[in-house]
């Protein structure tokens, strides 16, 4: 059963870097056929690193304590199936908090799923970490004006909820399926 | 850079705390760190990559898009050109604010933004890889629903 789970850690990793390989020979494609291209890419790219490389060893770390301090129940009770409209205005805040850029939410996602979150609050988690994060409202404001922000923040509000809901349902159903068969 | 220091900060009282309350404890839990780092450092790397590939290659041309707005056809492209693209939604509303007073529709740019942040076909590896196949693909497709829902209730309501 180990071996098994590791050979398939294995087997996901080789494709990630399988993946890793295959952007660095689009780069290289890119950068041999329209060469003005490669220096706003590589800026780009390197300005985004700089912006992850600064959080991101503290969030891991952050994610290591998390696993081995907060009990399973703990989370079960406060982000859990059975946690309601509380569970919800859990996730919505530890979503919009100002913390970084989406891709370190996904690690988070998964430490918070393996501790019994349920996949609605997982999924207003990751929404709310992606549209209505306090600094990029405090944008939208100054851009679009209040109103526009207001009503945009009010109905992304409603609809993340309703969409948890409905991954959870979709992704519960699926689980029960399979424990039939 | 306030977040960056915040957060570092937070983490280094953290790992103080925890160090002092239970030395095992804090080597697993940066055990486990360092563990997850290995597993998905090479699709962040991808996903960082392709970020840089898209914005170099595309930045120039969201406003060809919105240029040819037109019924439902241009307003669902720019949804999808929302999905696809991936740049930091700090920029994006600067951006979105000039295509607005340059006569776009708020339902378009209202698309543009909601699947701008909540669609990513580019950190849709990373997103498989720590929440699962099903999961992403319903998460994004439900996400782009919404995301035009919102547009064409945007565009009613203002």
């Amino acid at each position: 059963m180990k071996d098994q789970m590791m050979k398939k850690n294995k087997k996901s990793s080789k494709k990630g870097f399988l993946f890793l390989g295959l952007v660095i020979v689009g780069f290289a494609l890119i950068t041999i056929l329209v060469p003005e291209k490669s220096p706003l890419i590589l800026q780009t790219s390197f300005d985004y690193f700089k912006q992850m490389a600064m959080v991101f060893p503290a969030v891991l770390i952050l994610m290591g304590l998390f696993t081995v301090w907060v009990s399973k129940e703990f989370v079960m009770t406060h982000l859990g199936e059975s946690s309601g409209i509380k569970g919800i205005a859990v996730a919505f805040f530890l979503g919009a908090i100002p913390t970084g850029p989406i891709f370190i939410a996904f690690p988070m996602a998964q430490a918070l799923h393996k501790k019994g979150a349920s996949y609605t609050n997982i999924v207003i988690f990751l929404s709310a970490w992606a549209c209505i994060k306090i600094p990029q409202e405090l944008m939208e404001l100054q851009f679009m004006g209040a109103k526009f922000m207001l009503a945009r923040l009010g109905m992304t509000t409603v609809f993340i909820t309703l969409m948890g809901i409905i991954i959870n349902k979709l992704m519960n159903t699926e689980k029960e399926i399979e424990v039939k068969i | 850079m306030k977040t960056v220091i915040l957060i570092n900060g937070l983490v280094i009282i953290s790992l103080i705390i925890s160090f002092s309350k239970d030395k095992m404890k804090t080597k697993k839990s940066i055990m486990i760190a360092l563990k997850t780092l290995g597993k998905i450092a090479p699709s962040i790397l991808s996903v960082i990559m392709l970020i840089g590939i898209m914005y170099g290659l595309f930045a120039d041309k969201i406003a060809l898009f919105f240029g040819q707005e037109n019924g439902v056809i241009g307003f669902v492209s720019i949804a999808l050109f929302g999905s696809v693209l991936h740049i930091p939604a700090l920029l994006a509303f600067p951006l979105a604010g000039s295509f607005l007073q340059e006569g776009a529709s708020i339902s378009s740019v209202t698309a543009f933004i909601t699947t701008l942040t909540m669609i990513g076909i580019v950190t849709l590896p990373l997103e498989i890889k720590t929440m699962g196949k099903k999961f992403a693909i319903y998460r994004n497709l439900i996400s782009f629903a919404i995301a035009l829902i919102i547009a064409a209730l945007m565009g009613v309501i203002l």
